[in-house]
């Protein structure tokens, strides 16, 4: 094992130049993932706040008494898909009609508004079949005369969520599979510029395992380097982004920039085992 | 030692490189193989430690069969072998102890047994001095001479040299082959093969004479020099 290490710590002092280029090579790829993975996060945050408009409301009868409605609020709050469900009474619905649409500000009598029944939908249920499954049971409920949701701005965010994940798996893995070809290139150079060396090692009768193991953990080594590297580069364009534009951007939050460091590495350790194991192959 | 028995290998492109050869190297023995270039010197030497694989015939090197050996066990095979090439096959960016202790680290000898032996090694071949020194600070002979401490590291039963006088001029021929000699003294068989015939002629060694992949004279077989000296 000490051996192991004090070979892999040796080649990035033999060849200084090219373990510069390769953490740089695979820092760059990571950078350019995690670039587009930070425009995926923040359009994500800013589709949940659209989404997060996503209400029901469910008018009920004249006649309904408040006992009723709170037992019905109560009923709705059960619902699997609903986050938050209220009542809205008659007084209040006029408060939020005169705050919103200025020809309220002369009515004061709320008899003509009608109670309702308000409800948010949870996380992951703010699509157009979840509401309208939602909105159907509110409507089988006697006292409820209508339910109204904005059909078509549900469907609109439907649209645009379908876009974006498609968009968003085709590219995130077109960005992936580019940084991967391009780290599996990069650490094949440093398994070749080691060719020599390889040769002599089975030479004088190393087993593959033996030969493997230094560039395993230089590979890790290596993509772990590139990995930290990224994550600073990625920090600095984000800075730069969010003092330039004004606009407060997420950033990755720990476990996702752990888990770039990790990615890094995998790739650097897979990257290094396949390389090696076929020049090995070959010699 | 080694044994081959009718040992043809043919490469796709060039064809037969060695035809339907059979001969065998004893302990202790020192065996000169000659012939011009092309002739199956080389393929001999790669068959024999298992860089290539007889296309039909069995080649068999310290009681392992090198036709059947898997991929895994070559590295058992070359443990037991001291290998040299013409060009030294040395690492550049480590000193001359460092490429001997290297041989040693890579079979598992343990760690504080290392310093002593190669100290010693690089002492046999008269290098003790020169231990701290990287490659392009030796001379070929030199650089020759670390190359045949590294084949020793192990204690092979045999040392396969592949043309390891070839670099060299005259005066670090002599050193290098009196060494191979010495080695040789010791017990250590040893399979050279060489287009120096000067060097065929100073010791009365058996000579394996090749042409165009068939072994055309064998010394121990008979009394008559060599076609090559005729």
């Amino acid at each position: 094992m000490l051996l192991t290490v004090r070979e892999a710590l040796m080649s990035f002092k033999r060849a200084p130049l090219l373990s510069a280029l390769s953490i740089m090579m695979i820092a760059f790829s990571l950078f350019s993932f995690g670039l587009f993975a930070l425009v995926a996060i923040n359009f994500r945050q800013e589709l949940g706040r659209v989404e997060e408009r996503v209400q029901l409301q469910a008018f009920v009868d004249d006649s309904t008494s408040v006992t009723t409605l709170t037992d019905a609020v109560g009923l709705a709050a059960r619902y699997p898909e609903v986050q938050r469900a209220a009542p809205i009474t008659r007084e209040e619905a006029l408060a939020r009609a005169r705050e919103v649409m200025p020809e309220f500000q002369d009515v004061f009598d709320a008899e003509f508004l009608p109670a309702s029944i308000e409800v948010q939908m949870k996380e992951g249920f703010r699509d157009a079949a979840s509401v309208k499954r939602v909105a159907d049971r509110l409507s089988e409920m006697p006292y409820v005369n209508d339910v109204r949701y904005g059909e078509e701005f549900v469907q609109q965010l439907d649209a645009i969520r379908t876009v974006a994940t498609g968009t968003g798996i085709a590219l995130g893995t077109a960005f992936a599979l580019v940084a991967i070809i391009i780290i599996a290139a990069t650490i094949r150079i440093t398994v070749l510029a080691r060719a020599r060396e390889i040769s002599i090692m089975r030479l004088v009768g190393a087993t593959d395992g033996f030969v493997r193991r230094p560039f395993l953990l230089e590979g890790l080594l290596t993509g772990v380097a590139g990995g930290l590297f990224a994550l600073l580069l990625l920090r600095g364009a984000h800075a730069l982004v969010t003092r330039l534009e004004f606009v407060n951007a997420l950033f990755l939050d720990m476990n996702m920039a752990l888990a770039g460091i990790a990615a890094g590495g995998l790739l650097g350790f897979l990257g290094s085992a396949f390389a090696v194991r076929r020049h090995l192959r070959q010699v | 030692m080694i044994r081959f028995f009718h040992v043809t290998k043919e490469y796709a492109r060039t064809g037969a490189a060695l035809k339907d050869a059979s001969f065998r190297v004893s302990k202790g023995e020192f065996v000169f193989l000659t012939g011009p270039s092309g002739s199956g010197k080389s393929t001999i030497l790669k068959l024999a430690f298992a860089e290539e694989r007889p296309t039909s015939g069995e080649v068999r090197v310290v009681g392992m069969n090198v036709s059947k050996l898997r991929r895994r066990d070559v590295p058992q095979l070359r443990r037991k072998l001291g290998i040299v090439f013409q060009d030294f096959r040395l690492l550049d960016d480590r000193t001359a102890e460092e490429n001997v202790a290297f041989a040693l680290e890579v079979t598992g000898t343990p760690r504080n047994a290392i310093p002593g032996k190669v100290a010693r090694l690089l002492q046999q071949v008269g290098l003790g001095s020169k231990a701290a020194s990287y490659p392009n600070q030796l001379s070929g002979g030199e650089q020759q001479r670390v190359a045949i401490a590294r084949a020793l590291a192990n204690d092979p039963y045999v040392v396969i040299a592949d043309e390891p006088t070839g670099n060299l001029d005259g005066r670090a021929t002599n050193g290098v082959f009196q060494l191979l000699q010495d080695i040789n003294m010791g017990g250590t068989a040893v399979l050279m093969a060489t287009h120096d015939l000067d060097l065929v002629r100073r010791a009365d060694y058996r000579v394996l004479e090749l042409n165009r992949g068939q072994i055309v004279y064998d010394s121990a077989e008979t009394e008559t020099p060599a076609p090559s000296e005729l």
